[in-house]
């Protein structure tokens, strides 16, 4: 076990438990719910991949305190996310952005899906032709060749 | 004097891996069945040996032989025996060792019990099994072996993380690995078939059960993970899109999709190609997911022994065997046959699609989890992947495989009858969208995905109550009848209809849990209370309590619904002195399939000077189902093991019916 391995756990540790302390809640529940909903998409910076919602730690608890103070002061969504991310960069929110720096994280299931559905229609419409059997004479040797090996 | 032994027999087993790669190989070359019986030997030999090693690590955690320096480092006198022995794999050394323990007990298995298969294949499989066994044990001897003494024993041990001192976490790594190391086998079943050049139904029936024992113990590892983080890390998630969560599921996703496109080998002859692929796949998301828990590249709520200058060895690992298998097969498959012709509405149609959303849903945790890495690289900037992009991709993916889902089973294979599966289903589509329309209606108008995921989830557990029915024919024969279908359905078809069933469970119970869960905190002074989705919680007392190894708080709180008393919560607050931790363990009271989910938290004063503490607690919705679900499919994977006509060694000596 090393040092590393060691702050691991502790800040594993210290991060545990949740951000619904009743000391800090602000008054207006509506108020306090937007400011629960935009905590679960920022990252507590110093744990271990943790929403400030979730986590604990100091830094967690002062950003809860500047979106609650934001969200008072009438602030939309994306004016807090966007204070948050010139200060932190696009590392403190949880949601990737939708930038081209990001194609291929928001694309890549979209191509996977296309390529296996071209892929599956080729195979739908691939003729028998190239193959010196017939679909049928291909099954018959398919069969001899199973009954052959069980 | 035990350590020296295990170390000793550690090295046997490594030796008797290289022996069992080179015997093998050779009686592939000369077809030779004494040298193929002696690598077989070989391979049992190899097993053994490691399992002395692993005995000896766990007789020195349960003798508390703190010489050992990985003894010293992860346990504690006064650590209870089920953490001692568990303390044995809850190092990265002990961890790597489990590992090598399955991977030879599943070359040893894969030895004996392979009767039935070809001479030539299953003296390269065995051969393969050996070289990953060279490998890894190679690995485990010369860079992380768990067995070295310390100079200096310490009168103490350091104790294992108290996190991880939990019965579900002890038992979790040792069925998550079963899981893992299950696809070993069918990796090396599928390099094996692409030097032989023959992959055919036979084949697909070999790999079948080692893919189903596999994702069975894969399934379980996963839910025990999940219930762990659930009742142990104290804010009641179960699922967070942790790399370390992903790295297990995407193994996981990859076997899912074999175990369907294997059926279509099996029975048609096609996509042999793919399911190769996916059969490489399986344990190479296996292995990359042992090196991203184990490396620390990636930053994790629970990664637990982490050592990243061995990471790297671990890579290398990982970039040989897979780099050549994968070689390997994009030099034979292309020769590989393309198997029977299919219509587009056909079951193997259907399993194609299922394979599709499956390879693309990996692809969604594999960019999900690596992509900040490839992107730090690329730009040097840091992003974060979370759980909403998650929810974006994964989620729609999913949702359009469990609405796909019941109509697969009730297609004809090659041309399947889109109009009559209709006509089975419509009665099961009413019934699931009138659930859904109700919950939007009656309940909370408000949360649509929350009605859409309940229409899902009754939507699949309808289906897997339709299969049963077409199958048995009920309700258009006799009842005798019916049941005399039901009684003879062939294990295989059972495990089919129960692991779609749970799938359904859990969808249901996910999307209960996350659209309808309820919070409440205060900080309360004794006798103070605090209300949650209709129940009233009163803290009564509070008082220490000494555990084994740790010294506690634990809070009585009443709980009332209505005036009648419901039960009593005992959350308490742990304070582990071996390594100055703090843990809270939750209380949870079971209502139907329903959870009270109670944590005490931390004490304070009020400007007064009273006591007063943080009490949090979370009203979660069918939670259990959440966990049944999968315990379900895991269930509906060893029926289906147990059925006669997969059994190795059984199908080539009694003559079988055909199906």
């Amino acid at each position: 076990m090393n040092l590393r391995a060691l702050a691991a756990i502790f800040a594993g540790v210290l991060c545990i438990a949740a951000a619904a302390d009743p000391a800090d809640r602000l008054p207006d529940p509506t108020q306090e719910a937007r400011a629960r909903a935009i905590f679960a998409d920022v990252r507590c910076l110093v744990c271990q991949n943790e929403s400030i919602d979730d986590s604990e730690a100091e830094l967690a608890g002062d950003l809860r305190r500047i979106v609650r103070e934001q969200v008072k002061a009438g602030r939309s969504d994306a004016q807090i996310k966007g204070f948050l991310t010139d200060r932190y960069g696009e590392f403190v929110l949880m949601t990737p952005a939708f930038s081209w720096m990001n194609l291929i994280l928001w694309g890549g299931p979209f191509v996977v899906v296309v390529s296996g559905a071209g892929l599956l229609i080729s195979r739908l419409r691939s003729r028998p032709g190239d193959t010196e059997f017939s679909p049928e004479e291909a099954e018959r040797v398919r069969g001899l060749s199973e009954t052959d090996a069980s | 004097m035990i350590a020296e032994v295990g170390s000793f027999a550690l090295v046997l087993g490594l030796a008797f891996a290289i022996a069992q790669v080179g015997l093998s190989a050779f009686a592939r070359v000369r077809r030779s069945i004494p040298l193929a019986a002696a690598g077989e030997g070989a391979a049992l030999a190899s097993f053994a040996g490691v399992a002395i090693a692993f005995g000896c690590l766990i007789y020195a955690f349960v003798t508390s032989d703190f010489s050992v320096a990985n003894v010293a480092a992860n346990s504690h006198t006064e650590k209870p025996m089920l953490y001692k022995v568990a303390g044995a794999w809850g190092s990265h050394e002990g961890s790597i060792l489990l590992w090598c323990f399955i991977l030879t007990g599943y070359g040893a298995a894969a030895a004996t019990l392979g009767r039935g298969l070809p001479q030539g294949l299953k003296a390269l499989m065995v051969a393969v099994q050996g070289a990953l066994g060279t490998v890894f044990l190679a690995y485990t001897v010369f860079a992380s072996n768990p067995l070295l003494r310390l100079a200096t024993p310490p009168v103490e041990g350091r104790s294992l993380n108290p996190l991880l001192q939990d019965p579900a976490l002890a038992i979790h790594p040792p069925f998550l690995y079963s899981g893992y190391v299950g696809m070993s086998v069918v990796f090396s079943l599928a390099v094996a078939a692409l030097i032989e050049g023959r992959v055919d139904a036979a084949w697909a029936r070999w790999v079948r059960p080692w893919a189903l024992a596999a994702w069975s113990f894969l399934t379980v590892g996963i839910t025990l993970g999940a219930f762990w983080a659930y009742y142990e890390l104290g804010w009641g998630g179960w699922w967070f899109w942790d790399p370390v969560e992903n790295a297990s599921f995407m193994p996981w996703l990859m076997a899912t999709a074999l175990l369907h496109s294997a059926i279509v080998t099996e029975k048609r002859g096609a996509l042999a190609g793919w399911s190769l692929f996916l059969a490489l796949g399986a344990f190479t998301f296996s292995m990359l997911g042992a090196f991203l828990v184990r490396s620390g590249v990636l930053t994790s709520v629970h990664a637990f022994a982490v050592d990243p200058k061995r990471g790297v060895l671990l890579l290398i690992i990982l970039a040989l065997t897979s780099g050549s298998a994968f070689t390997l097969f994009a030099w034979r498959a292309p020769k590989l046959s393309p198997g029977g012709m299919f219509a587009p509405v056909s079951r193997e149609s259907a399993l194609v699609l299922n394979n599709i959303l499956l390879a693309a849903a990996t692809a969604t945790v594999l960019l999900g989890t690596l992509y900040p890495l490839i992107r730090q690289a690329l730009s040097g900037e840091a992003i974060s992947v979370g759980p909403p992009y998650f929810n974006l991709t994964f989620a729609p993916l999913m949702a359009a495989l469990a609405i796909l889902l019941p109509a697969g089973p009730l297609l004809a294979w090659k041309r399947g009858d889109a109009r009559g599966v209709a006509q089975r289903l419509w009665v099961a589509a009413l019934v699931a969208l009138g659930c859904g329309l109700l919950t939007l209606a009656l309940i909370s108008p408000r949360k649509a995905l929350g009605a859409l995921g309940v229409t899902i989830g009754a939507w699949l557990v309808m289906g897997a109550g339709v299969e049963l029915i077409e199958r048995t024919r009920a309700l258009r024969v006799p009842v005798s009848d019916s049941w005399r279908r039901l009684v003879g359905l062939p294990r295989g078809a059972w495990g089919m209809t129960l692991a779609h069933l749970g799938l359904g469970v859990f969808v249901l119970g996910a999307c209960v849990e996350l659209g309808w869960k309820g919070e409440a905190a205060e900080a309360l002074p004794l006798g103070g209370s605090l209300n949650v989705a209709g129940y009233h919680l009163v803290l009564e007392t509070v008082g220490p309590v000494e555990g084994p190894n740790f010294e506690s708080e634990r809070a009585r709180i009443q709980v009332t619904k209505d005036g009648q008393p419901i039960c009593v919560g005992e959350p308490d607050r742990r304070f582990y002195p071996a390594g100055g931790q703090t843990v809270s363990g939750i209380s949870l009271c079971y209502r139907g399939a329903s959870h009270l989910y109670i944590v005490l938290g931390e004490r304070r004063k009020t400007t007064a000077g009273t006591p007063v503490w943080l009490i949090r607690a979370y009203w979660n919705p069918w939670a259990s189902l959440i966990f049944l679900g999968p315990v379900i499919m895991a269930l509906g994977g060893l029926t289906s093991l147990s059925d006669r006509r997969l059994r190795l060694g059984v199908a080539r000596r009694r003559k079988e019916q055909p199906a």
